[in-house]
C-alpha cells in the first residue's frame, strides 16, 4: 500500500485506523465490574489456589537460577486469575488441555505443587515422571490432558476429546486453553471450524496476555477482537478482563453449561498481564515499566485479597496464616523435588510404544 | 477368498468396526461419497454417519481430533486421500500423536491408525506421487507399516486398529485393484513381522509395498538366467524385522534393496547400515540399492518411467551384487 507516512487528511485504510486505535489502546476492552456474587469460602479457596501457583512459579524461578532446572520456563505470573476461575467452573470429569504456560491450569485442575516442582526438576515423583518437563504436565487421572509446546497445535486435540464426549454421549466438557498468540496459526482455526461445525462440548479460552512472545498484538492481528472470529465458526463468544477470579469463574461458567447442555462451543477471550517475560531468557525489554507497573495494580492475587478483606471482612490474621501455610507447603514442595530419585530409565523406555522393549533399535 | 486390495482393506475395518464400537473411520470424502479410492465403500450404510464420519478438507483439524479421541480412549481409523496431504497434518502426527506417551510419562495411550495411499500413481506430478515411509520412520513412538498384498493389507490393518500406538499405515496406491487369496475368518498379521515373498538362495532383494511386485518380476526375469533370487518384504518398515532380512543375507550372501522413495535419507539407507553391521562377513559383495531418482516427480510419463525403479535397474543391480555385470 506504501502508507508510510500519515500527514493530515491523507486517507487511511481501516484496517489500518484499526491498528492505530490498537496502538493507543490495544485491547478496546470495557473494564469489568467486579462479579457480583461472592462466596467467602469459595473466594478463599481460589485465593489459596492462585496463591500456591505464584509461589511455585517463584519457586521455579529461583531454582532455575540456582541452575536446579533446566530448559524452557514459562511463568504465568500475573495470569493466576484465569486457569482458577475458569478451572473452577468445571466438574472433576470435565477436562483440561492447555499450552506450555500451565503449571497453574495443572495445580487448578487438581495437581500439587509437589508433582510440578519435581517435573521441573526432571524427578520420576513429577507430573509427568520426568520425561515432560514444563511444557509437557500432565495427569490423567485428573484429566489434565497436558501442556503443549506447539504454539496452537494442541487446539484440534482439545476439539478431539470434545469430540469423544459428544460421541459416547457422556455430559463431559473441555476447556482448550491458549494465547493469543495461537490466533494467527493455522490449527487453531482448523480445531475450531470443526468444533463449530459438528456442535463439539468444548471452550476455547483466549488468555490474551498482549504479546505473543514479545511482538504485541497489533502487530500480529488485523482485528484485535480475537472473538470476531468465532462469528466465522458459527459458535458464540465472550470476551472479558480476567483480573478477577470470580468474575472469570462466573463467564466461563457460562460457555461451560451451554457447552454441556446445548452441545454449543464458545470462544471466550480474557485480557490479562503477564509480569515476567515470555520465558526464563527474556527481560521483556519490548514493554514499558509504566506499562508493567500499571497491570501490576490489577495483580489477581492483589484484588482478590482486597475483595476478601473489603467485602467479605475476612481478617488481616487469617489470610496471614492461610499465606504462610501456602509458603509451608511450597517450602516442602521444593524440599521434596530437590529429594526425590532421578527420572526413571525404565519408565523412558516404556513410554515410547506400548509394547515396551529397552533396546532403542527395535522401538 | 480371492479379494482386491481395497476390498481387503475394507473387510479388515469393517469386520473390527463390528466387534468394538471405540473404532470409527473419519476422513475426507470417506462416507457419502464412499471413498475417494472406495476403500471406505458401503461403510457409511452399514456404520452410519456417527462412525463413518465426512469430514472438511481440513488435514491438520481431523488428524488433531483423532490424536484427542484416542486420548481419551476412542480407536479412531483417520483415512488421508493420499499420505501427500499428511504434510499439513505432521506437527499433529509428530509432534503430538508420537510423543504423548513419552511426555505425559506413560500415561496416555495413543491408539490410533492414520491410513491413506502413498506412492506414485501414474503421472500425478510432483505433489501427489511422494513416498514418506523414511520420514516418519524417522520418528521414535510411531509405527509404519506398508502392506503388499491383500492378504497382509487385511491381516496388518486388523492389527494396526486393535495396537495401542499410533501406526502411520500406507496403502500402494497402485494395488488397490490388485487381487489376491485372503484367507478365511479372523485374520492378523503380527506387525513388525516380515514374510518372505518368494525364496531363493543367490541373491537377496529387500523390497516392500508395491515394488514388491517389481521385485518379483525381476526375480522372474532372473530365474531365466538361472539365477535364484529370494524377496523378502518387512511389511512393517518400523518396528522392521531386522532378523529375517539378516537370515536371507547369511543364505545367499548378496543383498539388493528396493526402495521407491528417494535414496537419501532413505529406509534402504537404514536396512544396508543394519545388514553391513550384523552380515559383514556374510557379504559376498557391496549392498546395492535402487530408488527413485533424486527429483521431484516429473509429469511426462516418459520422465516418470525414467526416474522409477524397473525390472532392468533391479536385473542389473542383482547381476552386479553377482559380479556378473559390470559397473
Amino acid at each position: 500500500m506504501g502508507l508510510a507516512s500519515s500527514s493530515e487528511g491523507r486517507y487511511i485504510p481501516p484496517r489500518r485506523r484499526a491498528h492505530r486505535a490498537a496502538k493507543e489502546d490495544p485491547l478496546n476492552v470495557q473494564r469489568q465490574e467486579n462479579a457480583v456474587a461472592v462466596d467467602k469460602k469459595e473466594l478463599l479457596a481460589l485465593y489459596q489456589q492462585m496463591l500456591t501457583i505464584r509461589r511455585v512459579e517463584e519457586a521455579s524461578a529461583k531454582a532455575y537460577a540456582q541452575g536446579k532446572i533446566g530448559g524452557f520456563l514459562h511463568l504465568g505470573i500475573g495470569q493466576e486469575s484465569v486457569c482458577v476461575g475458569a478451572i473452577s467452573a468445571l466438574n472433576p470429569t470435565d477436562y483440561v488441555v492447555g499450552t506450555y504456560r500451565e503449571h497453574g491450569h495443572y495445580i487448578a485442575k487438581g495437581g500439587s505443587a509437589k508433582e510440578v516442582l519435581a517435573e521441573l526438576y526432571g524427578k520420576s515423583t513429577g507430573a509427568s515422571g520426568g520425561m515432560g518437563g514444563s511444557m509437557h504436565l500432565f495427569n490423567a487421572k485428573n484429566r489434565m490432558l497436558g501442556g503443549y509446546g506447539i504454539v496452537g497445535g494442541h487446539v484440534p486435540l482439545a476439539a478431539g476429546v470434545a469430540f469423544a464426549s459428544k460421541y459416547r454421549g457422556t455430559d463431559e466438557v473441555t476447556l482448550c486453553f491458549f494465547g493469543d498468540g495461537s490466533v494467527p496459526q493455522g490449527a487453531f482455526h482448523e480445531g475450531i471450524s470443526i468444533a463449530g461445525l459438528w456442535k463439539l462440548p468444548i471452550v476455547f479460552i483466549c488468555e490474551n496476555n498482549q504479546y505473543s512472545m514479545g511482538t504485541p498484538l497489533y502487530r500480529t492481528l488485523a482485528v484485535a477482537d480475537v472473538t470476531e472470529r468465532a462469528s466465522g465458526y458459527g459458535i458464540a463468544r465472550d470476551r472479558f478482563e480476567g483480573h478477577d477470579v470470580l468474575l472469570v469463574k462466573e463467564r466461563i461458567a457460562e460457555a461451560v453449561e451451554r457447552a454441556r447442555k446445548t452441545q454449543q462451543p464458545t470462544l471466550v477471550e480474557v485480557i490479562t498481564y503477564r509480569f515476567r517475560g515470555h520465558s526464563m531468557s527474556d527481560p521483556g525489554n519490548y514493554r514499558t515499566k509504566d506499562e508493567v507497573e500499571e497491570w501490576k495494580k490489577r495483580d489477581p492475587i492483589t484484588v482478590g485479597r482486597e475483595r476478601l478483606i473489603g467485602e467479605l471482612k475476612v481478617s488481616e490474621d487469617e489470610l496471614i496464616s492461610l499465606e504462610a501455610a501456602v509458603k509451608a507447603e511450597v517450602n516442602e514442595a521444593v524440599r521434596f523435588a530437590d529429594e526425590s530419585p532421578v527420572a526413571s530409565e525404565a519408565v523412558m523406555w516404556n513410554s515410547v510404544l506400548s509394547t515396551p522393549d529397552s533396546d532403542p533399535r527395535k522401538i | 477368498m480371492r479379494l482386491s486390495y481395497r476390498e481387503a482393506l475394507n473387510q479388515a475395518m469393517s469386520e473390527e468396526m463390528d466387534r468394538d464400537a471405540d473404532i470409527f473411520l473419519m476422513g475426507e470424502e470417506v462416507g457419502h461419497y464412499q471413498g475417494a479410492y472406495k476403500v471406505s465403500q458401503g461403510m457409511l450404510q452399514k456404520f452410519g454417519e456417527k462412525r463413518v464420519i465426512d469430514t472438511p478438507i481440513a488435514e491438520c483439524g481431523f488428524a488433531g481430533v483423532g490424536i484427542g479421541a484416542a486420548m481419551v480412549g476412542l480407536r479412531p481409523i483417520v483415512e488421508f486421500m493420499t499420505w501427500n496431504f499428511s504434510l499439513v497434518a505432521i506437527d499433529q502426527i509428530i509432534n503430538t500423536a508420537a510423543k504423548v506417551r513419552l511426555m505425559s510419562g506413560g500415561q496416555f495411550k495413543m491408539p490410533i491408525v492414520f491410513r491413506g495411499p502413498g506412492g506414485a500413481a501414474g503421472q500425478l506430478g510432483a505433489q501427489h506421487s511422494q513416498c514418506f515411509e523414511s520420514m516418519y520412520a524417522n520418528c521414535p513412538g510411531l509405527k509404519v507399516v506398508m502392506p503388499s498384498t491383500p492378504a497382509d493389507a487385511k491381516g496388518l490393518l486388523k492389527a494396526a486398529i486393535r495396537d495401542d500406538d499410533p501406526i502411520i499405515f500406507i496403502e500402494g496406491e497402485r494395488l488397490y485393484g490388485f487381487q489376491g487369496e485372503v484367507p478365511e475368518g479372523e485374520h492378523l498379521v503380527p506387525i513388525g513381522k516380515g514374510d518372505i515373498k518368494r525364496e531363493g538362495t543367490d541373491c537377496t532383494i529387500v523390497s516392500w509395498s508395491k515394488m514388491v511386485h517389481t521385485a518379483l518380476e525381476a526375480a522372474e526375469e532372473l530365474a531365466k538366467e538361472n539365477i535364484s533370487v529370494e524377496v523378502v518384504d518387512p511389511r512393517t518398515i518400523r518396528p522392521l524385522d531386522e532378523e529375517m532380512i539378516f537370515e536371507s543375507v547369511r543364505k545367499t550372501n548378496r543383498c539388493v534393496i528396493l526402495e521407491e522413495g528417494y535414496s537419501f535419507s532413505g529406509i534402504g539407507a537404514e536396512i544396508a547400515a543394519r545388514v553391513q553391521s550384523k552380515c559383514f562377513d556374510d557379504l559376498d559383495a557391496p549392498i546395492e540399492r535402487i530408488n527413485r531418482f533424486e527429483v521431484p516427480m516429473p509429469y511426462a510419463p516418459n520422465l516418470e518411467a525414467l526416474i522409477t525403479p524397473d525390472v532392468p535397474r533391479i536385473v542389473a543391480a542383482v547381476k552386479r551384487a553377482m559380479y556378473l555385470e559390470k559397473n
